[in-house]
Order: C-alpha cells, then structure tokens, then sequence
C-alpha cells in the first residue's frame, strides 16, 4: 500500500480519535449545570443551582479542567497537607511505593532463588504462597496497622515522623507486589540450561562464584520482568493504601476529595495515577530490554 | 600406566525393575600424548560415556580411572568441548575463556592470565572477536571460543565431545583441520566422540567404534597408519585411509546386523472387532460395549486370494 502523508501520522491520529470519542461520550453522559436566579421569602436574591443529566454529579470535561486547573499549573504548590500540587501528591506517593518496592524486591528475590534451587523449599511454600498471592491490598492492610500498632518513631520536635500507618502502607505494597518478583525469579533459576550448569560443574566454581557469575546472569531477563509486574501491583496498591491510611498522595487526595464532594478532582488524580503507572511501566521496559541476553 | 582407564563399566538409567543399560562392559585405555576418536552411533550412549569420563554421572558397575585415581567428580584436569558450545552468552569471548583461567589459575598475576587468555584465543583465531559476545559470533566462531576454553585450563586430557556435528560441512572441515594443528602443537590426550567416520579418522591415533545401544560396548581398536601431518587432500586417495575407514564402517554395520538378526518381534493385535457403523444407533447412547475377539464364537477371516 501506498504511504500517503496522512497514513505517516497514524500513530498520533488514531490515538487522538480515540480520546475524542472517550471525551465526547464523557461529555454526553455528564451533568448539566442549571443556574436560575431567584427570591427567597425573605426578598433578597439567590443563586439556584441545579445539576441534570444522565449522571447528574459527573463533571463534564470542562468543569474538570476549570477545577483542576489550580493543581496542574501550580504543581508543586503546597497549601495545606491534603491540598497540594499534583507533581507534589505524584512525588509523595511515588517515594512510599519506591519504598514499599525496594522491600518487595530484595525479599522476593532471595525468595524467588530459593524457590528455583530446591524443590524441598518449593514443596514447603508453594501452597502457601498460592493462597497469599491473590489476597488484595485492601485486606493486607488492616493486618498490618495490627501487626505495626507498636511502631512509632519520632522525630527531633516530638511529632510523629513514622507510625504505624505508615508501616502498615509499607508492608501492604511490599507484599502485594512482592509476588510477580517470587514466581518469576523462580521460573527463572528453573529456566537456566543444562549447559550452563555444567560449565559450572566442570570449572568447579564454588557456590557463591556460581550463583553470582552464572546464576544470577541467566536468570535476569526473568527476574526484571517480575519486577516490572511488581512495580505495576506496587502503583496500583498505593491508591488503596492512601485511602485507607489518610496519608498525603495521589490515592489521599482521591479520597478526600471523594468526601469533600469534589468530584473533579477524582477524575484528575486517576488521570494522573494512569500517566504516572503507564510512565513507570514504559521505564521499566526500557531497563527490561537492556538485560535481554541472547 | 596409562593415563585413563576405563574399566567394565556399565551404566543405565531407570528405576530397578525396568532399568535401561545403555553402556555394557566398556574397557578402555588412553596412554599419555594419545589422540583417541570414539565413533558411534547416536543415541548410542557417546555423551553418557563422556559424563562418566569428566565426572559428571558415575558408573553402575566398574570404574573410571585418571592416573590410577577414582574419579569423583569434575575436575580441572579434563578440559571438555560441548556439542553445543555451552558458553555464557552474557559474556564476551575473553570473559568466557577468563571465567575459566581465573578459576584454575588464581595464584597468576592478572597481567599472566590476560596474557594466557589472549595466548588461546589467538591459537584459535579469534583475536578479533575477542570482545563480542556469543551471540554476534557464527556456530564456528562459537565452537573455536569453547576449544579455547577448554586448552586454556591446561587440563591433562582434553575431551571433544562431538564437537562440530553441529556445523556445516565446510565449516566443519575447517575447524577440523584447525583441531588437527593445534592437538599436534599442543601434543595433547586428546579424546573425541564423533558420528562422522572421515572425522574421526584423520584426526585420530586410533579409532574405536562404539555398537549400537542400548547395552553399548567398546569394539576392538584400530589403528590409524596415516602419518602425520596429514592433509585433507593427501588422506582422501590415501589407500591407509580407505582400508581404515571401509574397516570402521564395516564393524558398525555388522555390530548391528547382528543385533538385527537376534531380534524376534511378536505382534500382538488389540483384542476388538471393528464397530459396524452402518448399525443404526439410539439416539440417547446406550453404548455399545466393544465387541472382544476374545469372546466371539466364530471369526471370520480374510484372506488375499
């Protein structure tokens, strides 16, 4: 076929009249706002406001952009602890999963090797870890606002700087995210040809200098595609850790602002947490496919 | 003494009672300096034979000794050249031959092992690959790096196991003259397995074929007359050659003729009558059990007339 002009900009044109159909839909469905002026009992005048459509209270895209406005051109504005810029509520939530997820990888990997390595340590965990892995965030995190109910560190002015919420965000993403990282670095060690093994075996290396110098290496590739599964579970788990915990974040603002009526504002922050998983998602494929071996 | 011995060793594999003897009885002695070629049928137990020479299986029965010492286990002293090359593709062809010397030689100076490592690949021809990985190298290139590798352990007895079955003929050739030079450079115990009689002919001192398995065993050795060095174009209308190789290939063919003949094969036909499909059927099953030859009366048989 023949490359017309048109057909060049096809990778910017189609994802465009995707989003306008969604916006036109968006649009169709979302209320109306209807302001009659009026006089009360007393005489003096009001301002009536009435919202119709098929889902009265959605905003309309125009609606969302006027109130969200605020939050996208001064992104890094703090004026309160649940109302702050979205690069800032983006930065806080992103430094708790970054946590949360240096947690899940450096226990689940070690896992993950133990699981590929013996079929004993496999026989003893598998079952339990097929009935943990499906647990969702949204159980884990009552577990361990109990288990971390102790936990209070202070800081210098007295003020408690890291409490048991903040434990128990921590241990939900680690252990919702820590499972893609589990299985695959096990599939992984599991995967390792013969050959290399036998390379081992014939040079004699010792334990250590074969888990670092073949067992690690070929086990790689599989090891970052657990972890950018994990990554994806560690974002998604941050909406419902915020939430639940009240803590300042993309996933808190969401929910505050759910309570305070605000409904614009939902619409911007799963905007922003789509963006900021996709952004993550793409990063971690770009570091993926540098470790491809053969 | 001799350097290597095997003897009757017999391995199988499988549980006790339907165990699957795919070596019998092998005796075998490599002196010091030998170059020994291995010729065998696939799947006649060559590459088991080899494990059981670099210590990575143990025999059922007999015993394999280096220098009048039980093996146990892999060792430095026997440099092994894959089939499939077996090199670490995250590595680059130094880094590969390095994770060896490194390994055998950690008293050296790093400046000694690059030195020891570049002596090899040179010997191999592969000093301008030096820094590509596996990957940007052909199945040749691949094959040469694991012949460094293995020469580059300095090991007391090499072991080729089908080296270049897995190359093109030409490439083949190449490399087998190659092995040629370097085993006379080297003056190397040199063991090799191959499927390829012309192989292992012109690279051998002598040449033992392997029978047929299951219950492989060692034939008797034939000695390959050919001088050295021996050229690819000379050994071709070389009558030494011809008379060795028609001898190899004969004993192959008679080793499993033999077995042929021994062989007695009893058919036994399943115990049903075919189902008359024309028969009308009820709708809602009522399956019909399957006629037994067994328990009809009568049988009708058909003959070609």
């Amino acid at each position: 076929m023949k490359e017309t002009p048109l057909k060049k900009l096809d990778w910017l044109l189609l994802p465009i009249i995707g989003v306008a159909v969604c916006l036109a839909l968006w649009a169709m469905i979302a209320g109306k706002e209807k302001r009659t002026e009026g006089v009360d009992d007393f005489g003096d005048k009001i301002v009536k406001v009435q919202r119709t459509g098929i889902s009265a209270d959605l905003p309309s895209p125009t609606e969302t952009w006027d109130k969200s406005k605020l939050y996208i051109t001064q992104p890094l504005a703090k004026r309160g602890e649940l109302d702050q810029g979205i690069l800032r509520f983006t930065w806080l939530s992103l430094a708790l999963v970054a946590q949360g997820y240096a947690i899940a990888l450096l226990i689940g990997t070690p896992i993950g090797f133990f699981l590929g390595l013996s079929k004993t340590f496999t026989k003893i965990f598998d079952p339990l870890i097929q009935v943990l892995r499906p647990v969702s965030p949204l159980a884990w995190l009552p577990l361990g606002l109990v288990l971390f109910s102790g936990v209070k560190v202070m800081d210098t002015q007295g003020k408690v700087s890291f409490g048991a919420s903040d434990a128990a965000a921590l241990f939900t993403i680690a252990v919702c995210s820590m499972w893609p990282t589990v299985l695959n670095t096990a599939v992984g060690v599991r995967a390792i040809p013969q050959d290399y093994l036998n390379v081992a075996k014939v040079l004699k290396l010792s334990k250590t200098k074969t888990l670092f110098k073949v067992l690690i290496p070929a086990t790689l590739p599989y090891m970052f595609t657990g972890f950018r599964l994990s990554l994806g579970i560690a974002w998604l788990v941050i909406v419902a850790a915020e939430m639940l915990t009240g803590k300042p974040g993309v996933g808190g603002f969401l929910w505050q602002q759910y309570n305070a009526l605000s409904y614009a504002h939902i619409i911007l922050c799963i905007l922003t947490i789509g963006v900021v998983g996709f952004i993550l998602d793409r990063l971690m494929s770009l570091v993926e496919s540098r470790f491809k071996t053969a | 003494m001799a350097l290597l011995e095997i003897k009757n060793v017999s391995k199988g594999f499988g549980p006790a009672n339907a165990r699957f003897e795919v070596l019998h009885d092998l005796n075998l002695e490599v002196e010091t300096g030998e170059f020994v070629a291995i010729i065998g049928y696939s799947g006649s137990g060559k590459t088991t034979l080899m494990s059981l020479i670099l210590g990575l299986q143990f025999p059922d029965e007999g015993e394999v000794l280096l220098k009048g010492q039980k093996v146990t286990g892999p060792g430095p002293d026997r440099g092994i050249v894959f089939q499939n090359y077996s090199l670490l593709p995250w590595l680059t062809v130094f880094e590969n031959v390095a994770l060896a010397v490194d390994q055998i030689f950690p008293q050296w100076s790093v400046e000694q092992r690059r030195k020891h490592i570049e002596r090899y690949i040179g010997m191999v021809n592969l000093t301008p690959a030096m820094h590509k990985v596996p990957s940007e190298l052909s199945g040749g290139m691949r094959q040469r790096v694991s012949v460094a590798r293995a020469l580059a352990m300095q090991p007391e007895i090499l072991l080729l196991d089908e080296p270049l079955s897995a190359l093109d003929a030409l490439t083949r050739a190449n490399l087998q003259d190659e092995i040629n030079r370097i085993c006379q450079e080297e003056k190397k115990t040199v063991i090799l397995i191959t499927n390829d009689p012309d192989e292992a002919i012109l690279l051998a001192d002598r040449v033992i074929p392997l029978t047929a398995g299951p219950r492989a065993t060692l034939g008797p050795s034939i000695p390959v007359m050919i001088p050295r060095p021996r050229s690819r174009a000379d050994v071709n209308h070389n009558y030494d050659f011809k008379q060795t190789r028609t001898e190899v290939i004969d004993y192959l063919l008679k080793a499993t003729d033999k077995r042929k003949a021994a062989m007695t094969v009893k058919l036994v036909l399943p115990d049903l009558i075919p189902e008359d499909l024309d028969l009308p059927r009820h709708p809602f099953g009522q399956k019909r059990r399957p006629r037994r030859r067994s328990e009809e009366k009568r049988e009708t048989v058909e003959t070609a007339v």
